[in-house]
């Protein structure tokens, strides 16, 4: 071997479908991965939209849709969450930016398996097909919600949908575990593997700390993921019992005996937990990222947030079992979980602390992508200490599986961690497409969200607490809670008007592609390597050299500078710390 | 900017906390034994982490607005944090939500770890798509034997759980579509499930519990006031789970004995 290439090289491709179809190049593996997540969101609340409606006006006949009848509501139900949570909350925050930014923001010049890549993406692609093709299929989608808990989701005889919908639900969710675990191990590898010079792990940005760590929580948790699905596959059509007890379904007594409904529980929430944090950390490495940049100050706290994220992330796989706290599952291990979950509550406190650290004594721009950074603190502040409340086994007994319960994972998982995918948007869209997005339309959007959310998902508590359980199509049968149909109507309307003011971000996002504005290379006078180079970065993300990196990602308004920003790259002295 | 941050986050903080305050949706009147510690419990939780919601959200909004970029802005002071703060909030979180944890952990243990007291009402509850059944084991206190084979839902009550007639401790089970219970006396619960999982779910009693196929979870409770309380199920059941309703008359002991009685009769 005369001359060692390094291995990822690869020469900028010329065809189309090679340079925007079945890409290497990270970066258009990330947009790729981003729009697909567009196209799902606008599913996802496209479902949820009827789902509202169906609560408040359960006869009526909608334009196109029909009548909504209660399986529907359930089919709703399961393909609003499962979308949501894979196609959604796991695909733009993690593989969007992630892959886009990551290997910038590391000075690499492409990720470190480019071909690995590209097939996750496609993988990912082929599960979203399969997903929604549930929908067409006789008997239409799964009503077992996205959690599927067996035995519901193991007989096909148990409801509408269970037949042919459930088995390519539960694939499609295989095939999406198969595609993260391929982004994972390329995410983690990239991240030791192809730092550029002078990037430490402590100088790594926020945002890299949060990818990295949510691709070793991918790789651990989506592989149990995908074998309990290969199980339910099993029970579902070869008459195996791991899930299915002797039932009796309808008076017929089915062929299973001896299996567990609780085994799929502890092996969907192993996963189950984890995938919270793998939605909401991405969020919180943009939210530091951005507070810092549009504060003007360096992070609060940065070792600290580093060691907040790693506990967070090893505490996840500690505290599954407060889902199961009703469950019948052993009462004793309800402690055990209970005071893991509390613990968890306090590398997230130190979050929140050090990113309100960070906005004292500073001088803050209010761009559009700050709003959301600031917009994200408060979220998370509000569906964080609604956690305490489910932790302790004894206040779970009324509020699980209530209205409590999607009140406070809308709010920390749901909205803030799309809060963080927003400032993202607003963040990079100038480097990603060279243009800068309108401000005005970008405020809009943010005030009438951040308010919209909140008049959505803070009743849900409310509701909760009087005691409406979740997933129930209709409010008319059960009279305690008739009373709660007034708050309900009002959430609808608000959920309207929220779901509707996401198309200014459409309309923004689209229009600023092709009529913003110019972007400069710097349009936010900020510090990490994304910035150092072009806009929108040359195939090889450096055009032919690899940074040199000189400090930590935050040296903002160091004192003595020229500037009130120290990029990474910048040979200037920064003061010790 | 800074200032519409501000008004925006105080008001939806003012908004969020008055509704709980005021107490306009809020968990229905408790009525059995464990109802009053969880109510506390849930108070003590609700004071701590509102004050905790309030200050972090005010001092946000606050903080967004007072260091606002401007002309004229003081200069950002340079930090990286401070170690000793990081240490206190670290220490100060850590105590608050484990000794909140501990606190209302003997409620839990009282419900769960201990079998029911001698003398107690026992009840058998049954889930199944989409109704519920409560088997009472009459005189002899034996649950009679049931037979998976003999369930035959459309003809409720006895049947639907499959009562086997050919066995001695079944002929004195009574079995009902509507729950009752003596008042203030405790109730040995057995909870099980046919088909797929069910949760027996009572507000007003802050009861809850997963009914699973395969399994026989025993709890015990106290009501302690006369009055008829809505069962709900929990657990997503299938199509009808919103309708999966059912109903517990609490009663004096002498009218539950001649409740009993008479649907004894009903069944000879």
């Amino acid at each position: 071997m005369a001359t060692t290439a390094p291995v990822h090289a690869h020469a900028a491709p010329q065809g189309f479908i090679r340079r925007y179809v079945f890409s290497l190049d990270h970066k258009v593996i990330g947009l790729q991965y981003y729009f697909l997540a567009l196209i799902a969101v606008f599913v996802g609340m496209f479902l949820s939209l009827l789902m509202r409606a169906h609560l408040i006006w359960p006869m009526a006949i909608l334009p196109l849709i029909g009548e909504i009848k209660p399986e529907t509501y359930l089919q709703l139900v399961t393909m609003h969450g499962t979308i949501m949570v894979f196609f959604v909350l796991t695909t733009a925050p993690q593989s969007g930016f992630g892959n886009y930014f990551l290997p910038i923001q590391i000075g690499a010049p492409d990720m470190a398996f480019p071909v690995l890549n590209m097939l996750s993406f496609w993988t990912t692609f082929v599960a979203f097909v399969v997903m929604l093709a549930a929908f067409f299929v006789t008997g239409g989608a799964p009503l077992h919600g996205w959690t599927g808990y067996a035995p519901l989701s193991a007989l096909t005889n148990s409801g509408p949908g269970e037949q042919l919908g459930a088995d390519l639900w539960v694939t499609s969710i295989a095939i999406f575990c198969v595609a993260s675990l391929m982004g994972a191990l390329n995410f983690i590898t990239t991240t030791l593997d192809m730092r550029a010079k002078g990037m430490t792990m402590f100088r790594m940005p926020l945002t890299v700390w949060a990818w990295f760590i949510t691709a070793i929580l991918g790789l651990l948790a989506f592989g149990v993921l995908l074998s309990a699905g290969i199980l339910l596959l099993l029970d579902r059509n070869l008459g195996t019992s791991f899930y299915v007890p002797l039932v009796v379904v309808n008076g017929q007594v089915m062929g299973h005996k001896g299996g567990s409904p609780l085994l799929w529980q502890h092996l969907f929430w192993f996963f189950g937990h984890p995938e919270v944090y793998i939605a909401i950390l991405p969020s919180m490495g943009v939210a530091s990222q951005l507070l810092s940049t549009f504060a003007r100050k360096p992070i609060f706290g940065y070792r600290a947030m580093v060691y907040a994220i790693m506990a967070i992330g090893f505490l996840g796989f500690m505290v599954w079992g407060h889902h199961m706290f009703m469950s019948g599952m052993s009462p004793y291990s309800a402690f055990a979980f209970s005071i893991m979950t509390m613990a968890i509550g306090v590398p997230s406190a130190i979050k929140t602390f050090n990113w309100l650290g960070t906005l004292l004594h500073a001088r803050i721009r209010f761009h559009t992508p700050m709003l959301f950074a600031i917009g994200f603190v408060s979220l998370f502040v509000s569906g964080g200490l609604s956690g305490p409340f489910l932790a302790q086994p004894v206040l779970d007994i009324p509020l699980h599986d209530t209205a409590y319960v999607p009140g406070h994972f809308h709010l920390i998982m749901g909205v803030a961690s799309i809060f963080g995918i927003f400032g993202a948007t607003y963040y990079w869209f100038p480097k990603m497409f060279g243009r800068m997005m309108n401000e005005p339309l970008g405020k809009i959007h943010f005030v009438i969200t951040l308010i919209g959310t909140y008049c959505i998902f803070m009743p849900m508590h409310y509701l909760g607490m009087a005691g409406q359980p979740r997933r129930y199509s209709q409010l008319t049968e059960v009279a305690y809670l008739h009373h709660l149909i007034p708050l309900n109507t009002f959430m609808t309307y608000a959920a309207f008007i929220t779901v509707a003011a996401q198309l200014i971000f459409v309309i923004n996002l689209f229009w600023s592609m092709f009529k913003g504005p110019k972007a400069s290379d710097n349009p936010w006078e900020a510090t990490t390597l994304e910035w150092t180079t072009a806009t929108p970065p040359p195939h090889d993300n450096f055009g032919g050299h690899t940074p040199i990196v000189n400090h930590g990602p935050y040296e903002y308004s160091v004192p003595g500078a020229a500037r009130d920003y120290i990029m990474q790259t910048d040979p200037a002295a920064v003061p010790s710390h | 900017m800074g200032l519409a941050l501000l008004l925006i986050i105080w008001l939806i903080t003012f908004f969020s906390t008055y509704f709980f305050a005021a107490k306009t949706w809020w968990l229905p009147h408790g009525v059995s034994t464990a109802a009053p510690w969880i109510d506390h419990q849930f108070a003590l939780t609700y004071v701590l982490m509102g004050v905790v919601f309030v200050a972090a959200q005010g001092a946000l909004g606050w903080l967004v607005w007072k260091y606002r970029d401007r002309p004229g802005a003081a200069p950002v002071r340079y930090s990286h944090g401070n170690t000793t703060l990081e240490m206190l909030w670290t220490t100060l979180t850590a105590v608050l939500f484990i000794g909140l944890n501990l606190m209302g952990s003997h409620v839990w243990a009282s419900e769960r770890f201990e079998p029911a007291h001698a003398g107690s009402v026992p009840v058998e509850v049954t889930g199944m798509q989409f109704a519920w059944y409560f088997r009472y084991p009459g005189a002899d206190g034996k649950y009679g034997r049931t037979d998976p084979k003999l369930m035959d839902p459309s003809a409720g009550n006895e049947a639907a759980v499959g009562l086997d007639p050919s066995d001695a401790a079944s002929k004195d089970d009574v079995v009902t579509g509507t729950m009752y219970l003596p008042v203030n006396r405790e109730v040995d619960l057995t909870l099980r499930a046919v088909d797929v999982i069910h949760s027996f779910f009572v507000p007003s009693f802050r009861f809850k519990q997963d009914a699973v196929p395969g399994l026989a979870i025993h709890m015990h409770f106290t009501p302690t006031e006369i009055g008829e309380y809505e069962i709900a199920c929990a657990e997503l059941c299938g199509l009808g789970h919103y309708k999966m309703h059912g109903m517990v008359h609490v009663v004096s002991q002498e009218d539950f004995d001649k409740w009993l009685a008479a649907r004894e009769a009903e069944k000879q």
